[in-house]
């Protein structure tokens, strides 16, 4: 006999409590199932209401987002959203994170964040092309214990990337890495995949049709993970039971990729979904809440690793690369012979019933009788008190006046680029294979990555973007930023923003200005997403990201996708050839230095409001730049982000090996010309023939922009007002980018 | 011509061997299961990169035992042509078709990277379209590509001109001699690490492996008179 | 001078990816009996002392701090004069 407390036992002594559930949640259960929950039934609410299934914290704030649009084929609800691209092609993505298991076990925790994204977007019917991630540690630089705990969690969590994303032949395209103090308790790992299909090979999660069977297929189910979910939205993860992490699989998720297309292709499976977070508890209630109907599921039939494993644990275990399927009647032999092929199990362990109940048995007993739309649908909603953060009277009372421009600018530029943040993230890249499926023709380290579509002319661009510094100084704009800075950065790349996955990382939704940074930067991303024409069809929250008191910066990431209509349209930002003009566009002056990278690194201080952003001038100058690629009339194109003007332009010049001499008036401080970080700003390079053209577009447009040099040489000159501001070699300032985190990684 | 690219549990690069065959020569391509035992009507067999069965235990070693691989000795033994790229150079030495091992990288990482090859030797079927010490830029993606063989392999190898490609400038991975490619003794089985089939398009950042795949077809053509 | 001879394996409830491919293939191979396998790594340490407690402590720190990953990894090790 298993050894579990009985129903009366956890409700007499408030064992609910350990699963997570609170007083009156366990109240509400009770009067749901008009009885007490036993064991099972209380493990199986407790994953289902858990913030990380249920999202019970950020559901009225995500319910604000615009997810609708021409080409939107699926919204947020799904495994991932799908986008429809013409052709009779479809673009399925999302992003999610793996932050809490990557703090404990980073190489595990990182490989199956990626094993998990990848699930979600071919149980869709996509076949998955390409991968990204957003990434946030501690500081790496210095040797105090953290630095060296922070440089284990940021070299593991690469090398599990890599090992997972490598194996299985997905090309690992793009993404971004950010150092900071806040990060390192709790680093963030989101990682992002998007996957292609026809339009009639969209699959979906539905448990339809009564009597249909229902298949566990791939790998066999374990005690590993069990509380994963609940796990995952709780503080101080480290405190927790150790058995929770998992290890992933790359070798088996590429037989179980290859197997489930080829079985989703045989047009006989009515519903997929992955067992991911809550494995087959939240796989089978979603799918049959989806559809509106129950499953019955024999416990006895669920192929297990080890002997001896309760019905409880075989629920809850979040073993990796298992899916569960709906088979139409009769078919189920398909299911058994496409996977054995592929060396895998596919093993019928229930049916589709009409009655609303989650049921499960163990041979003629039930164990477990829920009604499933209780468990979704009915789920707790807590509208969470918000309040506006104390802190940000002291930062927007920042005076730029305090802080004194350096004197020696040029050293202020090495200071920059050797800064982890914006250095290069080459020592990362180079392990991830980026350029299997041979598709790949904007490799990483670029404004967006860029990926072919075979057959046609088309292309897809990509990019992750985040800047938790911004939101946490000013949430709204901050939020507002990680929307224009994406769209800005496919833009650049010479394509159409199309939609947008967020992965919303924050700190503790209980604490009322934690709440008012989520709401206030949804707000602001809502705001974006309509400006700039691109909804939200999909994203994941990550909330309680915080240790001792220590908050993470309220970092929302934007994965965004855009199409390239010709690969002749591909721009890249570095410099293509000498004598060209350079060109900023957009708003010539910067704001102030508030919020940036050059405040924080150079002078020490978080401070100041968000940069500018208007998000007109922002719509106005993403169309009239992509107009002038569209026209064949940009030879490079760079987004100015993080180091302001000098680094994108550095930036430019080292990828290019060729030096520019800029030369403009500008009646700001030199620091704010050269390092402030005012959104709406492109550099771009252009022939000198084809100015007037530019200058048409920009104008038609209402674009401010200037010519404010010309490429050549081997040094990067910029003068301000006619004085040498910044005066070196391009090689010097390469090699102290690409040379840092190499250096600090030794 | 006729071409066979094996599949294995965990290839991953099968697709991009049998585009760059399509989209290089237009020759016939087919996609060929590791369970396969017979490859006779094939003339050039492609062993693809990937991660054959994990690379678990070690790279190699489980794929080299399926069944497809007596049919690659037989083919390969009848004077046809084999091709190892990455992991399918793994499998050929794992098989014994062609000598020596390949070890972790020396920085114990994984890299990718486009690198530069000295093409060594022009007189295989492989290589007879490059210029003799012509530096081409090749893509590679691998962890284990650090080549090893004793000495006196070595010097077998180079006493019978079987090295064909060497890295030009870094060595990625810390193979002995530079040693990016080698063949058999009777130049008809090839393994090299970095990835022909991923230079074969400008877009891509190279197109430098194309004469590989030409170089095949023309020695094919002068055999059989094409 | 002391050995210390030191397996590391997985711990019994996580999976074992490269354990599980191998018992397939020799599965496969026609070993039939074969019912798992478990794979780890195998280290020699030589230790600078002759003191068997102290050696003990020290080793049993090694694999806590370094050699094992105690979140998903366990060892034994036994001690050797050298």
């Amino acid at each position: 006999m298993r050894n579990e407390p009985t129903p009366q036992q956890i409700a007499e002594e408030k064992i609910y409590r350990t699963f997570g559930l609170n007083d009156e949640e366990y109240a509400r259960i009770l009067e749901l199932m008009g009885r007490q929950p036993n064991y099972v039934e209380t493990g199986i609410y407790s994953v289902m209401w858990s913030e990380h299934c249920s999202y019970k914290s950020s559901r009225p704030v995500l319910k604000k987002f615009p997810t609708s649009g021409p080409h939107v084929l699926q919204g947020p609800g799904e495994n991932a959203g799908i986008i429809d691209i013409g052709d009779n092609l479809a673009v399925s993505f999302k992003i999610e994170s793996h932050n809490h298991p990557s703090a404990i076990e980073p190489y595990q925790g990182a490989a199956t964040g990626v094993g998990g994204i990848i699930r979600d977007v071919f149980t869709m019917g996509a076949r998955p092309i390409a991968l990204l991630n957003s990434l946030r540690f501690g500081s790496i630089e210095g040797d105090g214990a953290e630095n060296v705990r922070n440089r284990y969690l940021f070299g593991n969590v690469v090398a599990g990337i890599a090992g997972y994303g490598n194996c299985i032949g997905i090309p690992t395209v793009g993404g971004e890495v950010v150092f900071d103090e806040r990060y390192t308790h709790n680093p963030l790992v989101n990682a992002m995949c998007v996957g292609i299909m026809t339009h009639d090979e969209i699959a979906k999660g539905f448990a339809s049709g009564v009597g249909n069977p229902v298949l566990a297929v791939g790998a066999r189910t374990g005690r590993d993970g069990i509380h994963g979910a609940t796990f995952a939205s709780t503080e101080d993860p480290h405190s927790k039971e150790r058995s929770a992490v998992q290890v992933g699989d790359p070798f088996m998720e590429k037989l179980l990729l290859e197997a489930c297309l080829e079985l989703i292709a045989t047009g006989e499976v009515v519903g997929i979904q992955d067992m991911g977070a809550a494995g087959l508890t939240s796989s089978s209630s979603e799918m049959a809440a989806r559809a509106g109907s129950g499953i019955e599921l024999d416990m006895l039939k669920v192929p297990r690793r080890e002997e001896g494993m309760t019905s409880y644990e075989l629920m809850l275990s979040e073993s990796q690369e298992r899916m569960l399927v709906v088979m139409k009647k009769g078919r189920e032999h398909i299911a058994e012979e496409i996977l054995s092929k592929w060396g895998l199990e596919a093993a019928v362990i229930g049916r589709v019933t009409d009655d609303g109940m989650l049921r499960l048995k163990e041979g003629d007993e039930t164990v477990c009788e829920i009604n499933v739309s209780t468990l979704v649908d009915d789920a707790p909603v807590y509208h969470r008190p918000s309040a506006r953060p104390a802190y940000l009277d002291e930062t927007l009372a920042f005076d730029p006046a305090a802080v004194a421009v350096p004197s020696d600018l040029t050293e202020t530029l090495h200071q920059l680029l050797r800064t982890p943040t914006i250095a290069s993230k080459e020592y990362v890249y180079q392990q991830y294979d980026y350029m299997v499926r041979t598709s790949t023709i904007v490799r990483p380290g670029s404004d967006a990555a860029v990926v072919s579509i075979r057959g046609t002319r088309k292309a897809l661009a990509m990019s992750t973007d985040g800047n938790g510094r911004y939101v946490y100084l000013n949430p709204r704009v901050g939020g507002q930023h990680t929307i224009a800075e994406s769209a800005r950065n496919l833009v650049c790349s010479g394509a159409k923003p199309l939609a947008v996955t967020d992965c919303l990382n924050y700190s503790s939704p209980e604490k009322p200005e934690i709440f008012y940074q989520f709401e206030e930067s949804c707000a602001g991303i809502s705001e974006a997403c309509v400006a700039l024409g691109t909804p939200v069809i999909s994203g994941n929250v990550s909330l309680y990201n915080q240790t001792n008191d220590i908050d993470i910066y309220p970092t929302p990431i934007i994965g965004m996708v855009g199409l390239i209509e010709d690969t002749d349209h591909i721009t890249t930002q570095e410099f293509k050839g000498a004598g060209h003009p350079v060109l900023l566009v957009g708003p010539q002056t910067t704001g102030a230095i508030g919020g940036s990278e050059y405040l924080k690194v150079v002078h020490g201080k978080v401070a100041g409001d968000a940069p500018a952003l208007d998000l007109t001038v922002e719509k106005a100058l993403q169309d009239a730049v992509l107009t002038a690629i569209q026209s064949g009339l940009v030879l490079a194109a760079h987004d100015l982000a993080e180091g302001g003007l000098a680094v994108a332009l550095a930036e430019s010049a080292i990828g290019g090996k060729l030096g520019a001499t800029i030369n403009f008036a500008s009646g700001q401080r030199l620091d704010e010309a050269l390092f402030g970080e005012a959104g709406s700003r492109i550099v771009i390079e252009a022939d000198q023939a084809n100015l007037d053209a530019l200058e048409r577009i920009f104008n038609e447009n209402g674009v401010p922009f200037a010519v404010i040099g010309e490429t050549g040489g081997d040094r990067l000159t910029i003068k301000i007002n006619g004085e040498a501001a910044i005066d070196e070699a391009v090689e010097h300032l390469e090699a102290t980018w690409r040379g840092a985190i190499p250096c600090l990684m030794k | 011509m006729r071409f066979a690219v094996l599949v294995f549990p965990g290839s991953n690069c099968d697709i991009d061997a049998v585009k760059a065959v399509e989209d290089v020569l237009g020759e016939p391509v087919d996609s060929v299961w590791h369970t396969e035992t017979d490859l006779s009507q094939y003339d050039c067999v492609i062993v693809p990169g990937g991660f054959s069965y994990g690379d678990y235990l070690r790279s190699g070693a489980v794929a080299s035992l399926s069944p497809v691989m007596g049919a690659v000795k037989e083919h390969a033994a009848a004077g046809k042509l084999v091709i190892g790229i990455c992991n399918g150079f793994q499998i050929l030495t794992e098989t014994g078709l062609l000598p020596g091992v390949l070890r972790h990288n020396d920085h114990l990482q994984f890299r990718c990277e486009i690198s530069e090859l000295r093409v060594e030797n022009t007189d295989t079927a492989f290589t007879n379209d490059y210029e003799k010490g012509q530096v081409i830029r090749i893509p590679i993606a691998h962890g284990e590509g650090n080549y090893f063989a004793d000495q006196a392999t070595i010097d077998q190898l180079k006493a019978n001109n079987q090295i064909v490609f060497t890295y030009h400038g870094t060595n990625p991975n810390g193979s002995i001699e530079n040693i990016a490619g080698i063949c058999n003794e009777q130049g008809n089985v090839l393994g090299m690490m970095p990835h022909p089939e991923r230079a074969v398009h400008e877009l891509l950042g190279s197109a430098d492996g194309k004469a590989m795949f030409t170089s095949i077809f023309r020695t094919w053509g002068e055999k059989h008179g094409a | 001078m002391m050995i210390a001879k030191i397996h590391v394996t997985l711990k019994g409830s996580v999976l074992d990816p490269q354990g599980t491919t191998i018992t397939k293939s020799l599965n496969s191979l026609g070993y039939d009996e074969v019912r798992d396998v478990r794979i780890g790594k195998y280290m020699e340490v030589k230790i600078d002392t002759t003191d068997r407690k102290i050696a003990e402590e020290r080793v049993t720190e090694m694999c806590e701090k370094l050699l094992a990953n105690t979140v998903i990894e366990k060892y034994e090790f036994e001690l050797v004069e050298a």
